[in-house]
C-alpha cells in the first residue's frame, strides 16, 4: 500500500465517522431543526471527506476529477436543502422545542403566510 | 480489506439510524430531514464502492443521485410549504 492510498484511506475513514456522528444526531436530538442542522453539517463533511479520500486513493483523472466535482456539488446543494427544509417545516407548522431561546424567523413568517393567503384570495 | 469492510459497516450503520428517523418520526418534516441525509449518505457509499472495484462509472452514479436527492428536497420542501411545485 503506496503513501497516497494510505492518506485517503484516512480521509475515508474520517468522513465515515462524521457521517455516523451525523446520523446519530439525526437520532437523538429533540426537535426537528436541531436534527436538520446536526445532521446536514456532519454529513455534508463527511461525504465531502469520502469524495477526496476517494479522489485521493485512485488518483486516476477519471475518478478524481469527477469526485471533487461531485463533492463541490454536495458543498453546494446540501446546505441549500437543508435551507429549503427548514423554511418548508416551519411554514408547515411545526413548533420549535420547549426550551429553544430565539426565533428569529417568527415575524418573516407571519408576512410570507400573509402574502400566500392573500395570492389564494 | 478488514478496512474497507470497517468503514462499509460504519455507512451502512448510519443509513439504518436514518431508515430509523424515516420509520419513527413524529412529523412529516423529519421524515424528509431523514430522506435528504439518506441520499447524502448513499453518495458517500457509492463513492466508497468507486474505491473498491476500480471503476470510473461509480462516480457517475454519485453525480446523478446528488442531483436527484437535490432535487427531491426541494420538491418536498415546496409540498411542505403548502405550495405548488411551479410557483
Amino acid at each position: 500500500m503506496s503513501n497516497h492510498e494510505i492518506v485517503g484511506y484516512i480521509f475515508i475513514c474520517i468522513g465515515a465517522i462524521f457521517d455516523f456522528f451525523g446520523c446519530m444526531g439525526l437520532v437523538r436530538l429533540p426537535d426537528v431543526y436541531n436534527r436538520l442542522q446536526a445532521a446536514t453539517k456532519c454529513v455534508t463533511l463527511g461525504t465531502m471527506f469520502i469524495l477526496v479520500g476517494a479522489a485521493v486513493v485512485t488518483a486516476t483523472p477519471a475518478i478524481a476529477i469527477k469526485a471533487i466535482l461531485c463533492a463541490l456539488f454536495v458543498l453546494i446543494t446540501s446546505p441549500t436543502g437543508a435551507h429549503a427544509l427548514a423554511r418548508g417545516s416551519y411554514l408547515s407548522g411545526v413548533k420549535l422545542w420547549n426550551k429553544s431561546v430565539t426565533n428569529k424567523f417568527e415575524e418573516r413568517a407571519e408576512e410570507i403566510k400573509k402574502t400566500y393567503s392573500g395570492e389564494t384570495k | 480489506m478488514t478496512f474497507i469492510y470497517f468503514i462499509a459497516s460504519v455507512l451502512a450503520a448510519s443509513c439504518f439510524l436514518c431508515l430509523y428517523r424515516i420509520g419513527h418520526g413524529p412529523t412529516a418534516p423529519d421524515r424528509s430531514v431523514a430522506i435528504d441525509i439518506l441520499g447524502t449518505v448513499v453518495v458517500g457509499f457509492v463513492a466508497l464502492s468507486a474505491v473498491v472495484m476500480r471503476k470510473d462509472f461509480y462516480i457517475n452514479l454519485a453525480i446523478a443521485w446528488a442531483l436527484v436527492s437535490f432535487i427531491g428536497t426541494l420538491a418536498l420542501s415546496k409540498h411542505l410549504e403548502g405550495r405548488r411545485f411551479d410557483e
